[in-house]
């Protein structure tokens, strides 16, 4: 293992660092965090992924890199990219796994020390957007990826939330931690926002709607939009398929791609 | 087992980790030259403590998911619903997801306080038969975050299993939060000189979530814990995830707005939409999982 570059210089090619949070588990920080990599991509921008959840990392099955083997350089640990032309980076806890099967079953300071690891040792190159994936909660890995990257700009946080009310109750909470931890809130995604019937068009709220927008009312924060229950969108990450890509005439890629456009205007003028 | 000091550093290791009174943020602690001599890693007197405040307790069951947001604490709640239907049982609900604790809200008790008396904290009671411990009766406000490491999670986890007067308990429900993590090694390290029943396995059937369901398998495995496993949705793939890891499939319950909507006005959903399919299957689970606990009591051997 190669000594840590200082860490101001290690992401000094990268213009933006958001941080993807929600204080719920399963309301889709992982696959929003995906869309929100593929749409930037698809708009001619170099992104970066970096999942921290150490307990389930589920990105590198979204973007379909299977399991390779990381490789040092003199800056440190290079990233997976998922294209020859390197416009899309990762480093996962996944890919240091030798059994994806097995538990990662650590305490909090062994967390902490990894997670240093991964934020000061990625040799990333040149990237418009860091996207740093997170689990859910407000604890060691939350607090960890702020205390390392405190040196670099944290341009803030997207919250991810499901319209009902317990999960707006979680993400109240992930709200003030950030407002106590100082990362400015770049806006609230609403994601399972109403579900598209594939065959007759027909939306129903199965897990109601709007509580998410009323929770960024309610808090003083930007609303960033909504995202549909879509099985499509479900199946391309299961499958590791660029869901951009595939579905590009649809009401949740056209979603995805308006809230990514609203996040990288927020961050250019910041 | 990790203890923070009120009076420690803010990256503790804990009084009983290897690194207790050496690590670097030891320097300057008042307790350092305690911890270095090796005083406080012996046993934590508190798991015998927890034993014995615990053998009231005639039945514990872990509600577990590597997964977040899979429906742990919907089935926790309507698990604890569904035995405290039996007017003779007493059912107690032990929510350890410290930072986003669901249960008062899914339970309709949000917003109560928890009373402090000579015997211990005393929980909210739900129904005369059905009581819960959640930190979210200890927070002012529903915007406070709980922001703490590692260490000061499983303090109040201790706390919650030794200084809560549960009193006589039939069933002692615990759910917990996504992952393999703090709180996991120490509700099982806590309830080590106890006897658990086992736990049950919350996944949905998407890849995702079974990726995260083998690890919190491999958890159960590591740690000696008996398994089942329920599913929400239809489930081919874990049907099959069953038969390899040699698990019972306790039902397949379809998504049901309605279930979202109860949870969400913290009303029990096999009391406001008895006839929902997804109704019928949580009944059948939860009649296997008394049937289980029984047989526990009479020492059959079950092959789960």
């Amino acid at each position: 293992m190669s000594s840590a570059a200082p860490l101001v210089q290690i992401l000094a090619n990268v213009r933006h660092v958001v941080l993807v949070l929600s204080g719920k588990g399963g309301v889709g920080k992982s696959t929003i965090t995906t869309g929100l990599a593929l749409a930037l991509r698809q708009a001619g921008n170099k992104v970066g992924i970096l999942d921290v959840d150490l307990c389930g990392p589920s990105i590198p099955r979204m973007l379909s890199v299977g399991r390779p083997d990381v490789h040092l350089c003199d800056a440190g640990w290079v990233p997976v990219y998922t294209d020859a032309q390197k416009s899309l980076a990762l480093m996962s806890i996944g890919f240091l796994l030798d059994d994806p099967d097995k538990a990662v079953v650590w305490r909090g300071p062994k967390k902490t020390a990894l997670i240093s690891q991964f934020v000061s040792d990625v040799a990333w190159e040149e990237l418009d957007v860091l996207l740093v994936d997170t689990p859910p909660g407000t604890s060691d890995e939350h607090l960890a990826v702020l205390e390392n990257l405190k040196k670099h700009r944290v341009d803030g946080a997207v919250l991810v939330t499901t319209p009902q009310a317990v999960s707006t109750g979680d993400v109240r909470r992930e709200i003030t931690f950030c407002k106590k931890t100082g990362v400015p809130i770049l806006g609230i995604i609403e994601n399972m926002s109403g579900f598209v019937c594939p065959h007759c068009s027909e939306c129903s709220n199965i897990f109601s709607k709007g509580g998410g927008e009323e929770l960024a009312k309610l808090t003083g924060s930007v609303f960033l939009g909504c995202v549909p229950l879509d099985p499509q969108l479900s199946s391309s990450m299961e499958e590791g398929k660029d869901f951009m890509e595939l579905f590009s005439n649809s009401a949740t890629s056209t979603a995805i791609g308006g809230i990514s456009q609203t996040l990288l205007q927020r961050l250019q003028t910041t | 087992m990790a203890d923070v000091p009120d009076n420690a550093p803010e990256h503790c290791p804990g009084t009983t980790s290897e690194k207790a009174g050496t690590s670097a943020s030891c320097q300057g602690c008042p307790n350092q030259s305690l911890c270095a001599s090796g005083a406080t890693k012996t046993p934590d007197p508190a798991i015998a403590e927890i034993g014995e405040k615990l053998s009231s307790v005639k039945h514990k069951i872990l509600v577990l998911s590597g997964k977040g947001g899979v429906g742990k604490s919907t089935f926790s709640a309507h698990l604890a619903h569904a035995l405290a239907s039996d007017s003779t049982k007493e059912v107690a609900l032990l929510d350890i997801d410290i930072c986003g604790p669901s249960l008062p809200r899914i339970l309709g008790v949000e917003g109560e306080q928890v009373h402090q008396s000579g015997s211990g904290w005393s929980p909210v009671y739900v129904e005369d038969n059905l009581s819960v411990m959640s930190i979210g009766f200890l927070l002012s406000s529903p915007d406070d975050a709980v922001i703490w490491r590692g260490p000061k999670k499983n303090g109040m986890i201790k706390q919650f299993l030794r200084d809560v007067d549960w009193g006589e308990l039939d069933y002692l429900i615990v759910d917990t939060p996504p992952g393999t993590s703090d709180e996991h090694l120490s509700i099982v390290q806590y309830l080590s000189s106890t006897h658990v029943d086992g736990a049950v396995i919350i996944t949905t059937p998407q890849e995702v979530s079974l990726q995260d369901v083998r690890k919190e398998i491999g958890f159960c495995r590591m740690v000696k814990l008996k398994t089942t496993i329920f599913c929400t949705g239809s489930a081919l793939f874990t049907e099959k995830m069953c038969q390899d890891f040699n698990l019972t499939l306790l039902g397949k319950v379809p998504l049901d707005p309605r279930i979202g909507q109860s949870c969400d006005e913290g009303k029990s959903f096999l009391s406001e939409v008895p006839d929902s399919p997804a109704a019928d299957v949580y009944r059948t689970i939860v009649h296997s999982i008394q049937e289980y606990c029984s047989k526990r009591v009479t020492g059959d051997q079950d092959t789960c």
